[in-house]
């Protein structure tokens, strides 16, 4: 029997919300890791019980979680308790959450600085994981998006990890800068027709993409237009806040911006805005129907002062015509005094049919849709802040 | 044995209740300390230093027998105290209350 299994970060721990395909009584789960925030979930599409998480502390750093049972139990990859942390021949072992950023002279060319807030220069800081990808094919192959940006990746089920360092030392690096979140990878998508071809957005400098599995990138921002940096087309310095696409056109990729909402229909190569009569361009998260490629969907919030629904009204915009055309969903959400936000990695689009749209709240409610849109429901309502959602479709 | 005292949530993280015991070959130092630590529990390592530097995280703090010893030089010797078991070390998350 099919079903859905929801994967849901918030600042205080991890839910797990399933349900079956009707999608109407949900289970929960949670909150696992109880009072560390977890940032991000998101299970293997080759082996759809094997998840990752990234949890972590301003405290304590970062750690990295896996289940290999669909979430019911969890496990630090990597040495066991009571086990040497050191090979035989006193090599260290793989640990899970040791990201270094790659500085030797073989691979590239490593950076020591990007820019500060101010212009100035300053070292790039591990800090913290934002988004974990799993490969479309291997489940212990995953990618992960860092703070300060970075792209890592691990080859051995999350017990170790590598930078993929071309994407930091390709020559812009020094003039990317931190958003008022941190200087995070936040997105990484992978190309289902082309195992060579990666999508990466980082705030704030930009989208970008590497054709030979990740040893050389180049940034895809012509056309994005930024009033907040000194060039407003600058080739990097944008703050991206979220890529989509759809698996069945790889080449075409949606963007949620700081401010606009653009699509570019050569795989990034140039951007054109399609905010069309969306009430403001300004939002987080941004994901494309399951099968329906030119319907997406987005979730305008008022400004980049004023991160809330505009006239207190959470509402879904959806266009059916690949953008510009926008029509607002708001069939069981909230329509006065709402002033929840929806972050960027907030959204995601299960494959039944009719697939069933989920977004989580800053104010700890996570809503379903199991009609595409068209009507909402709260799943559950009072989570500590939600960071991000994930949905499993599973057979 | 050394008794080591952790915060919550690194002792869910290292799946103990209470205390935790450690025996400690030579000079009982931060840094001897710690190395048992991590070696009993690996889950913890980069949790309380950083992995590259072995630096103390900056949110991070040790006490023992009523002293704030985080500034400490991690070679210099802990207390009488902690080394013979009478009093815990305590590695505490900063910030005292909020």
């Amino acid at each position: 029997m099919s079903g859905v299994r929801v994967l849901v970060g918030t600042r205080k721990g991890a839910f797990i919300l399933t349900s079956d395909a009707k999608r109407e009584q949900w289970d929960i789960s949670g909150p696992h890791f109880a009072g560390w925030e977890i940032y991000h979930l998101k299970g293997s599409p080759a082996d759809p019980n094997r998840l990752y998480a990234s949890q972590t502390s301003g405290w304590f750093g970062q750690i990295i979680q896996r289940s290999d049972d669909g979430g019911k139990t969890w496990h630090q990859p990597g040495t066991p308790p009571g086990e040497p942390t050191t090979t035989p021949k006193g090599m260290p072992k793989g640990e899970s959450n040791k990201f270094v950023y790659d500085t030797s002279a073989e691979t590239g060319k490593p950076l020591t600085t990007h820019q500060w807030y101010d212009g100035t220069p300053h070292p790039w800081e591990f800090k913290r994981v934002w988004h974990l990808e799993p490969s479309l094919t291997d489940p212990d192959t995953v990618y992960a998006g860092v703070e300060d940006a970075a792209l890592f990746r691990s080859t051995d089920g999350g017990k170790s990890w590598q930078e993929l360092s071309g994407l930091r030392g390709h020559g812009s690096g020094p003039h990317w800068q931190p958003g008022a979140g941190g200087m995070c990878l936040h997105t990484i998508l992978l190309d289902p027709s082309n195992s060579k071809r990666i999508f990466t957005a980082i705030s704030a400098a930009g989208a970008f993409r590497t054709d030979d599995g990740g040893k050389t990138w180049q940034p895809i921002n012509r056309g994005l237009h930024s009033l907040y940096i000194p060039n407003p087309t600058a080739e990097v310095g944008h703050c991206v806040h979220r890529i989509a696409m759809h698996r069945s056109r790889p080449g075409v990729l949606f963007m949620q911006k700081h401010w606009d909402v653009m699509r570019s229909d050569n795989a990034g190569d140039s951007w054109q805005e399609i905010s069309g009569n969306l009430p403001t361009d300004f939002g987080f998260v941004i994901d494309v129907h399951a099968h329906e490629p030119d319907t997406v969907y987005v979730v305008p919030i008022k400004s980049d002062s004023e991160h809330f629904p505009a006239d207190g009204k959470l509402r879904v915009y959806r266009s059916r015509t690949g953008g510009n055309e926008w029509e607002a969903l708001t069939k069981g959400l909230p329509q006065k005094d709402c002033y929840v936000n929806v972050l960027r990695d907030a959204m995601a689009i299960d494959s039944l049919d009719k697939c069933g749209v989920y977004f989580g709240t800053t104010g700890g409610q996570v809503y379903g849709s199991a009609d595409a849109g068209d009507s909402w429901a709260p799943i559950v309502r009072d989570l500590p802040a939600v960071v991000s959602v994930e949905v499993q479709t599973l057979s | 044995m050394i008794r080591v005292t952790l915060p919550p949530h690194l002792r869910k993280l290292a799946q103990v209740d209470g205390e935790v015991m450690l025996n400690v070959e030579g000079s009982v130092t931060q840094r001897s300390v710690l190395d048992a630590l991590e070696a009993n529990y690996p889950m913890l390592r980069g949790t309380i230093r950083d992995h590259a530097t072995q630096k103390r995280r900056a949110f991070v703090r040790f006490f023992a027998c009523g002293e704030d010893l985080s500034h400490e030089p991690p070679e210099a010797a802990l207390p009488d105290a902690v080394a013979s078991g009478a009093e815990p070390f305590m590695i505490v998350g900063a910030i005292a209350g909020g």
